[in-house]
């Protein structure tokens, strides 16, 4: 049964069903997503200044799993973690792949854009006889892609790499694509690493019913809407003003550094790991979906200056 | 002769170029070529020193906890301070739900692919064609199993996240212990997963790593290495961290000696940075990337132990510490099921491809029965922490063992903040460049008179490498 991009929303939300609840997409969303997407679309997956961690939480998704989402979903043509091949063998694939379906494959981009020193601290390898900088191989792939799935911290804004004093001049995808006059739509999927279900879930948007709309900082807003502080289930002990003096303690996190207030993320409903926990709970929110991490927010165990603002 | 490039090396953590000279049908010189730069030890200085465990698990997302058990290591020993029973404990718990993660990934999903055919669709193709040996009916049960211990390793990131918040990137290990208090009803979740991890080990994982190896067996022959081994020590089982379930030594040119942190120095004659800062000792240590420097090939630095490069990883730690194997081992060599076969009894055959893969599954073995005991050791209720304050001025080090081989982080504090932040990570060994005698790192080593039958194809070269897990 086709469900309506209202529906779907409303799934992805956890308005309708609890999605919350189980940490996982909605066994409906994955069948009609199945069925929409026959033919499975290309889908191009590179890495720049990165750690990896994005793969391997996309590697997490419960439901679908993710062998039904390389199997039945998308075709996944060039992933330097996972994919057969090495070497020129995987490069030249990935140059054939994205000449053949020029405007029509799906580009995610992992890690930053390294632009320092001409591009010489990132060579992600040999594509048609020529060693590339990751700078090259953004600007070929990039061009010719429907959309940008911008990943992580690093993706979307430059995470940890661009922290403060930059060594490598990294950049997320949306400022690069701006300084290189590239037009192709882009969508930031913050977070370090980001939840497997806002990575699956925009991809399910995108494929089903094109870009999601955005917030000011390039992020669905069907994931990235609500305040972590606002909705925070240690809300209550904040308003009791009953606060942990240090971890272990029962009462709100502020004062040990917690950064909810800041931070727009539904990982209080969604919660991590098919929902065994997640950051508040076992610690701290650290605000990494947010732009500026993670210097905007460090140091990371003091207590943030905005902590105490009036929220609805 | 023929040059081989391979870049992008895939399916490790990374990035990485391998070239081969191959002559006579054999690789007569190496290059391992870390391609990637981001300056981690650059962007740590002057910031608060306990952010570290929390920014330098974004140096590798396949093994994040190693360097959260590092840098909280390398904060307590600078902070002067020690984690209670149930921080130590819950460290180990965090950190060997990850190290199974870690260890089922790569067998399955990142060596695999070298021994089965996968099905004849991207991301499986293209691949190399020619040396796959086994029938297609165990192929089918191997693919089969990849599929399913996606789902596993999925799993032990469920395990993580119980006392660690979520995985991958933890928070629950902090200097001064873990952050979560252990209730029963936590313990009685992880345990229960645990036990379904173990069971795949021990009926799925294990076998198929024997029954694999069995059709292959010229591969317990090649890729020797250097055979100088290290290991900094891992899973501390007492509470002032002096005894491991791993224990901390090197073999160094046949002989076992005790481990000397102050015997590791990092060189740079063939990386790209400055020169002037070759040879120190990390706790001196500097990063002054020179992307022009002509000698440099890689932006790895070459840690040397006692000036010889040293191997890390489960070969290594297995090698050192000797446990008992599991059956399954007994069963491979034909050996009766009661008599004990330790690890040394496998002899020169674990210097090699198979020998580094046995180890890596026989060692995921024995951490996941070590854990089983471990998480009724927790005492729901007591306190997991103790308080931390920043020093004004100190030094300290913090030593593991990365599933992938020996891990330091060294810092110095001033005024409060980070003066001075030094990784080694484990890779760094494994993967590291010529030093300045010109010695081959351990890859580099093993991949010198490795047989190359089809240069169009060489299946041989990629094992080497992956064996070692970078």
């Amino acid at each position: 049964m086709p469900i309506s991009r209202r529906q779907f929303l409303k799934y992805c939300a956890g308005t309708g069903i609890a999605i919350g609840a189980s940490g996982t997409l909605l066994p409906e969303i994955v069948e009609a997503l199945e069925k929409a997407v026959a033919g499975n679309p290309p889908v191009a997956w590179i890495q720049g200044g990165g750690c990896t961690g994005c793969s391997v939480s996309l590697l997490n998704t419960v439901h679908p799993s993710i062998a039904e989402v390389l199997l039945k979903i998308i075709s996944l043509k060039y992933h330097p973690t996972v994919m057969a091949a090495s070497g020129e063998k995987a490069g030249d694939y990935l140059y054939d792949m994205a000449e053949k379906n020029k405007g029509k494959y799906f580009l995610a981009v992992e890690g930053t854009v390294v632009t320092g020193m001409d591009g010489k601290f990132c060579t992600p390898g040999k594509f048609k006889g020529k060693e590339l900088t990751f700078i090259k191989l953004m600007v070929d792939m990039g061009t010719n892609a429907a959309a940008v799935l911008a990943l992580g911290q690093c993706g979307a804004y430059g995470g940890i790499p661009a922290g403060k004093p930059n060594p490598t001049d990294s950049k997320g995808v949306m400022d690069f694509f701006k300084d290189h006059g590239i037009k192709t739509p882009v969508i930031n999927i913050p977070g370090c690493p980001p939840h497997p279900d806002w990575i699956v879930g925009t991809i399910a948007h995108v494929l089903m019913f094109g870009v999601p709309e955005l917030d000011s900082d390039g992020r669905p807003k069907l994931f990235y809407s609500t305040n972590v502080h606002d909705n925070c289930p240690y809300r209550s002990y904040y308003d009791a003003n009953k606060f942990a003096k240090s971890f272990g303690d029962e009462g709100c996190r502020i004062e040990l550094g917690c950064k909810g207030p800041e931070s727009f993320a539904d990982c209080w409903k969604r919660g991590w790991n098919k929902n065994v926990n997640w950051c508040i709970h076992n610690s701290l929110c650290f605000g990494c979906t947010q732009p500026g991490f993670p210097d905007k927010f460090s140091p990371l165990y003091t207590k943030i200056e905005t902590a105490g603002r009036e929220v609805a | 002769m023929a040059k081989l490039h391979i870049d992008p090396m895939t399916r490790i953590e990374g990035h990485l170029k391998i070239e081969v000279d191959v002559e006579g049908g054999k690789v007569v010189d190496a290059k391992s070529m870390g391609t990637l730069f981001r300056g981690f030890e650059i962007i740590l200085k002057d910031r608060d020193p306990r952010d570290a465990s929390q920014l330098t698990q974004r140096i590798c997302g396949v093994c994040p906890t190693a360097h959260a058990t590092a840098s909280v290591r390398c904060l307590d020993n600078a902070f002067k301070i020690k984690p209670p029973t149930n921080g130590r404990i819950m460290r180990n718990l965090i950190y060997g739900a990850d190290y199974l993660m870690s260890h089922i990934l790569h067998f399955y999903h990142l060596v695999a692919l070298d021994y089965v055919k996968g099905p004849d669709t991207a991301p499986f193709i293209p691949r190399y064609e020619g040396d796959y040996r086994l029938d297609p009916k165990t192929n089918k049960v191997v693919v089969d199993q990849y599929l399913q211990a996606l789902d596993i390793r999925q799993k032990c990131h469920q395990m993580v996240a119980v006392f660690g918040g979520k995985a991958p990137i933890v928070y629950g290990m902090v200097a001064g212990g873990a952050t979560e208090v252990p209730t029963f009803d936590k313990i009685v979740s992880f345990k229960w997963r645990l036990q379904e991890i173990r069971d795949f080990i021990d009926n799925t994982y294990l076998p198929t790593v024997y029954l694999v190896a069995g059709a292959y067996k010229d591969l317990f022959e090649v890729g020797v290495g250097c055979k100088n081994l290290i290991s900094f020590g891992v899973f501390p089982l007492d509470d002032d961290e002096k005894t491991f379930l791993l224990k901390a030594g090197s073999y160094t040119q046949g002989k076992d000696m005790p481990l000397d942190q102050g015997q590791v120095k990092e060189y740079v004659k063939y990386s790209f940075y400055d020169d002037k800062t070759t040879g120190l000792h990390p706790s001196k240590g500097a990063t002054k990337p020179d992307a022009h420097k002509k000698a440099g090939y890689s932006w790895v630095k070459a840690p040397r132990y006692r000036e010889l490069p040293h191997e890390g990883g489960p070969l290594s730690r297995m090698w050192i510490t000797n446990p008992v194997l599991s059956r399954h081992a007994n069963k491979f060599l034909g050996v009766d099921a009661k008599k004990e076969i330790r690890f040394r009894d496998l002899g020169d055959k674990t210097f090699s491809i198979l020998g580094r893969i046995v180890a890596r599954a026989e060692e995921c073995k024995l951490i996941a029965d070590a854990m089983d005991k471990w998480i009724l050791q927790l005492k729901p209720g007591a306190p997991s922490n103790v308080k931390v304050e920043v020093p004004k001025e100190g030094e300290g080090f913090g030593l593991t063992e990365a599933p992938r081989g020996a891990l330091g982080h060294w810092i110095s504090i001033k005024d409060h903040k980070i003066d001075n932040y030094q990784v080694v990570a484990a890779t760094i060994w494994n993967a590291s460049p010529r030093d300045d005698k010109g010695q081959l790192g351990p890859i580099e080593q093993a991949l010198v008179g490795t047989p190359v039958k089809d240069i169009k194809n060489p299946f041989n070269v990629v094992r080497v490498v992956r064996s070692f897990d970078p």
